[in-house]
This record gives structure tokens, sequence and C-alpha cells, in this order.
């Protein structure tokens, strides 16, 4: 007899089904307020300081002054701003105006940024694609210097810019910033992952090593270089020891830096919505650079090249 | 004046011998297919002739040139890789036109090259795609077409189909030979499947151990393998080898498992009792109820119109044979004969074949 393939007649939910759908239907319910619940908490813990910040920054010094803290925007938004902006305010503690301040910031992360970049993109490409006498020296040479920090190095960091004659100048705020250790090793792992046949039919093709490197690795490249641009403007922003300790120019001062100095120590008495308003400002830049290179990195990762 | 000519190549990655002194001289417009196990040094040779590596001893020409000491560039080859290595981030158009661009080739000559080459392929209408956006056949045309503008003196294909499905090897395959042709370019071919050998080589290198066991053409080695690896190696399902000593003056062979045969093409040169070793195809396996050698069969795997019969001889020797049609496995013995007119007789110390003397 040929097996019975007839498909049997539908049956109602059976009853003890019935009440195992409805229990799981609760409990997909109440794992999605729990979810929820812990996801709104974690942006009341993270947004909530800053929106104190955005709305200090809109009210007078007094209200402030007073010790409320207000939850709502007040009126003198404008004024604030304007006067962080353009003078620093007019508290004790004078500080530079943030549009300048600002300027230096934005100078120093994309100088460091684009020159760390750059050194690590070169010395990745040395080390992974060249042959030569001390090539793995070279690269655990650089990999130790993940070991010392600026702040571990500071003092002979700080001896030979002076020697170097180059307190003061952006050259002198940068430099020992740039050279990097991160980058460069993650710029090698991308380096690794690139199979030897493109090296091999860019010879046969007669690209030379610097034409390989900007025709091929660098377009390849493109998505890895976004996002570390991204981690390193902000790390270039950041940055307070260094331009602390070398700049004792108004003129070069930056915004991390500059918004310390506002604020007094004590119960000095200190302008806070101006230094409020300064740090919105300064939070301003990295937001955009987040925001703009999003974009490009996500178009980099949907179009993946493989 | 021969358009590839290798003299001794020798190649050593460090201490290890990787190619043991090969020479090759390949004739214009000649398809040559380089076939050998995994490991036999076929891709180190290709990549010596292309100027990826460079060899310990020996000396590469290419059409009369010496390019031993010279960058892959300036050597006008062409190379297929296994993988296309197309580069991602160009469209096609960018990829078949990148080498031409390098060399300064001016763009309405760059255009025109990989119009013709890109109709010639049937890829006319992807110029503008990038490699991504392709099918592994299509990659595999372009990367063609990348071989093609050039207009190189010598092509080289690595591997070029072995990421392609089965159906799609079989048209491929039998395209590169029909451009190829077409074309006039000298070729070489790496491969390990002995059918893309056979179908694809004007002549075959079959490499064994960074030797090259023999050079000739596909039936050429068919027909009259050099020694017991080649023989082996091309015939599927592969030869059987059974052993043996000479006995009669030459005349013939006992076998370990019995019978005695006589050679059909003539005596062999060398003392009575050396030991030899026999090769005998399974296609050219004979049933004969009577007088044939009994086969105990263990497995039998029918093909439709054929049938491959694997079992063990009196002696213990395995063997394989293929029949025409069915044959009926009830029993689980069969009686075959071994025809003399089909031995391949080598010598079992050398491996080396013994052909019947002057
Ligand atoms: N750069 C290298 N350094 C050391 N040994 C190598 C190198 N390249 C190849 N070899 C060795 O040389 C031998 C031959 O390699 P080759 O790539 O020529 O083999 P092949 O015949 O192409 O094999 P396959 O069919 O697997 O591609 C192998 O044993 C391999 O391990
Ligand atoms: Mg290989």
């Amino acid at each position: 007899m040929p097996p019975d393939t007839t498909l049997a007649a539908p049956v109602a939910l059976l009853p003890q089904d019935a009440t195992l759908a409805v229990r799981t239907a609760r409990r997909q319910r109440r794992e999605r307020w729990l979810t929820h619940f812990w996801l709104l908490l974690g942006v009341l813990v993270f947004a909530l300081p800053i929106w104190i910040t955005l709305v200090g920054s809109t009210h007078d010094a007094s209200t402030i002054g007073r010790g409320d803290v207000p939850l709502l925007p007040g009126t003198h938004g404008l004024e604030n701003y304007a006067a962080a902006f353009a003078t620093g305010g007019s508290g004790r503690f004078r500080a530079s105006p943030a549009g300048l301040m600002l300027w230096n910031s934005a100078l120093m992360a994309m100088l460091i940024a684009t020159g760390k970049i750059a050194i690590s993109l070169l010395s990745a490409y040395a080390v992974v694609f060249f042959s030569f006498p001390g090539r793995m020296l070279a690269f655990w040479t650089i990999f130790l210097t993940l070991m010392l920090p600026v702040e571990v190095r500071i003092i002979p960091t700080y001896q030979v810019i002076v020697d170097l004659d180059l307190f003061n100048p952006m050259a002198g705020l940068t430099i020992p910033l740039i050279a990097s250790a991160t980058a460069t090793l993650l710029f090698r792992q991308f380096f690794l992952t690139i199979p030897d046949e493109y090296v091999e039919a860019a010879k046969i093709d007669g690209a030379g090593p610097l034409r390989f490197f900007r025709d091929i690795l660098l377009p390849l490249s493109v998505t890895n270089i976004a996002a570390l641009f991204v981690i390193l403007f902000i790390y270039g922003w950041n940055q307070y020891l260094w331009p602390l300790l070398v700049v004792n120019d108004r003129s070069l001062e930056t915004i991390v830096v500059g918004l310390a100095k506002m604020i007094g120590s004590g119960d000095a008495q200190n302008e806070w919505n101006v230094i409020m308003a300064t740090a919105v400002l300064a939070l301003l830049p990295p937001v955009l650079v987040v925001v703009l290179m999003q974009r490009w990195f996500v178009k980099g990762l949907t179009e993946t090249e493989k | 004046m021969a358009s590839l000519e290798l003299t001794g190549i020798q190649k050593a990655f460090g201490a290890t011998q990787v190619l043991h002194g090969i020479d090759l001289a390949v004739a214009e417009g000649e398809m040559i297919v380089i076939v050998g196990a995994s490991g036999c040094g076929k891709s180190t040779l290709l990549r010596i002739v292309a100027g990826l590596e460079t060899p310990s001893q020996g000396s590469v020409r290419i059409a009369g040139r010496e390019v031993t000491g010279l960058e892959p560039a300036d050597r006008d080859i062409a190379m297929v890789f296994q993988n296309y290595a197309l580069y991602p981030h160009m469209s096609v158009f960018q990829n078949m036109a990148y080498g031409l661009k390098i060399r300064g080739t001016p763009k309405a000559e760059i255009t025109r090259r990989v119009g013709e080459a890109a109709e010639l392929l049937g890829i006319a209408a992807l110029l503008e795609r990038r490699p991504r956006q392709l099918s592994g056949g299509q990659r595999q045309r372009v990367a063609m077409g990348r071989a093609i503008v050039r207009q190189p003196k010598l092509f080289l294909f690595d591997e070029p189909l072995s990421n392609l499905d089965a159906k799609l090897r079989v048209q491929m395959r039998a395209e590169i030979r029909r451009l190829q042709r077409r074309l006039g370019v000298t070729s070489l071919f790496v491969t390990h499947d002995q059918t893309e050998a056979m179908t694809l080589g004007d002549r075959l290198v079959v490499m064994h151990a960074g030797h090259a066991a023999q050079v000739a053409t596909p039936m050429e080695i068919w027909a009259r393998p050099a020694d017991t690896y080649v023989a082996g190696f091309i015939g599927s399902p592969a030869m059987n080898f059974l052993e043996g000593v000479l006995v009669e003056g030459g005349r013939a062979v006992l076998l370990r498992a019995g019978p005695v045969l006589h050679f059909a093409d003539g005596p062999r040169a060398g003392p009575d009792g050396q030991r030899l070793i026999i090769g005998i195809r399974p296609e050219h396996m004979r049933r004969d109820p009577e007088a044939g050698l009994g086969l105990a069969l263990d497995l039998v795997e029918p093909l439709g119109s054929e049938t491959v019969l694997h079992g063990r001889l009196p002696g213990g020797e395995a063997l394989t044979a293929k029949l025409h049609g069915a044959v009926p496995a009830a029993g689980g013995a069969l009686r075959l004969a071994i025809p003399a007119a089909e031995l391949h007789v080598f010598d079992a110390a050398s491996g080396r074949r013994l052909d019947a003397g002057p």
C-alpha cells in the first residue's frame, strides 16, 4: 500500500495550546516593557547632564548662582552664547573667546587626526608590504610605543619641544601627539587581509609601490580611514594635559583647556551660564564630525568592498 | 624561434627545493597545460615565468628576449589569477583599463581596446559594474578581458576555473580554448584537473615533485606515459599496476597474479627476472569467461553506458575494470582478460617506461 500522503483535516487549537499561546504573548509583552525600561533609564542617565547644561546655558547668571538647577529653558540663551563666543564672559576667571578656542581646537584635532592617519598608513604600508632588514624590529618598536602615551613621556617630550624651539606654535602642540601606534596596528591588521593577488595583479599591470598605494590601497582603506578619523579627531579634540603644558599664549588656547580655566576653585563666583554655553559649543564640533563621517562610513559599510 | 623558453629553472624556498631544473620550449601560439598534484610546484613555475618569483637558477626567455631579471610589467605577459584579483573599487572598465592607463596608452586607444575585448567576451553591458555585482563566470570573463587588452606575448593562467561550478567550468574551458586559438597567443595554463588538462592543452607538462615528469601531447601522454607516476595520474579511473618479472628473453612477463603475457610490440631489453610493473588501463580490460583471470568483486559502479568494477586478483592485487554496458554482478566474481596489445611496461626499480627494443 502506498504511504498515505493526504493532509490531516485542520483541527481547532487545542485548549492547552491556547493557554500556551496566551502565556507566550504575555511574556513577550513583559520582556518588551522591561527592555524599554532599561533603555530609557540608560538614556536618562546619559542625557540628563547634557540637558541640564543645555538648559543652564539659557538662564542668567543669578538664577544659577542661587543654586537652582532649572530643568526648563530660560530666556537668556542668545546673550549667553554671544558672550561665550565673542568674549569668553566677564567673570573673575577671564577666558579667551570661545570662537577663537574652537578654531584652535578644530585645527589641532584636524592636524592630529590627519597626521596620525597619514603616518600610520605609511608605516603600516612599509611594515606589511615590503621586506627590508629590521622590518620586525621596526614593527615591535612601534608596538612598544603603545606603552608610552603622552602622559608617561611628557617631561622628555616637553624638553624636546623646548629645545627645538617649538614651544607655543601649533607644531609643538600637534607633532608629539601624531606618532601613533594604535592606528599603525589597525592599518597593519587591515593590510594583512588584503590578498597578495592584488599586489601581484598590480605588479603585472605595472603599478609601482606609490601607485599601488594611491590607486588600490587607499581606496580600499577608505572605510577604515573614515572610522579612524572620527576616533582620532575626538582624541585630538579632548587633549588636555599637553596643550595645558605647552601653550601659554592665549591666542593658541584650546577650548577644553579654556573651559577648565574658566572654572575657579572653591567658592569662587563662576559665571556658570557662560561656562555652560561654552561647554555646549565645545560639544558641537565632535558631534558634527561624528554625524558627517557616520554618513560616510555607513555608506562604506553597506557597499562592502570584497 | 620558441615563444617561451625555460632552461634549468630551479627554485628553493630556504632549504626546501621546490623546482629541480625544468626545461621547456613553447612554440608560438601553443597552449601548454601544466598539470600535477597539489604542491608539486606548478604555481611556483608559473610565477617564475611571470616574474613574481625569482628562480634560484635557470633562465626565462620570452619571444627570444632574456627576461629573467625583469619586472613582471616589463615582460609583456598577462596573468589570470585563481580568484581573479579584480580590484574591488574599480568598475569593470577601469579594471581592464588600469594596466594600459599606467603604460600611458592614449584614452581613445584604451576605450577602443577595452570595448573590443568586452565585445569578444560578451561583457560589453557590464562595463560600468563593480566586480562584486558580477557572477563568478562574469568575473572570470573580466579577468580574461584584463589579460586580453594588454595584447601580451604570453598568457598565464593559474587555475582560473577552479572557483566555478562544474557546468560553468566546462563552458568556460571551451571558451578559453576558442579564445586562445582565435587570438593565437602563447599560453601557460596551470591546473590540477586532468580533464581540463587533456581538453585544453596542445601539450601537457605533467609535473611531479618539482620535476617535469613528461612533456607531450595529451594523446601521447595517455598512450605512452613516461613513468608510473604519469601513468597513474592521467586517466580515470586510474591505470592498474600489476607486479611481474621479465621472462623468455624479454618477450613476456610473468605476472604475480599467475599468467604469462607475451608483449605484442616486441621484446624488452633486460635480463630475465628483472622486476617489472605492468600497467593496464581499466577500459582495456575485456571479459573472457573461459581463459580470463578471476576477479573477486568488491564494488560495482554502474555509470549507465559503462560499469566500473573494483576487485582483487588471486594474488591479492587490486584491479579496476571499466566495461561496456551493464555487468551482472551476481556471484561476486568475473573472469577478465588482459589484452597484450594494451600493456604498458615499466621498470619496477626506476618506474620508467620500457619500450620494445629496436
Ligand atoms: N613563498 C613560499 N615559501 C616557502 N615555500 C613555498 C612558497 N611558495 C610555495 N612554497 C612551497 O612550494 C611548493 C610548491 O608550491 P606551489 O604553490 O607551486 O604548488 P602548486 O603545484 O601550485 O600546488 P596547488 O595545486 O595546491 O596550487 C609547496 O610545497 C609549497 O609549500
Ligand atoms: Mg597553485
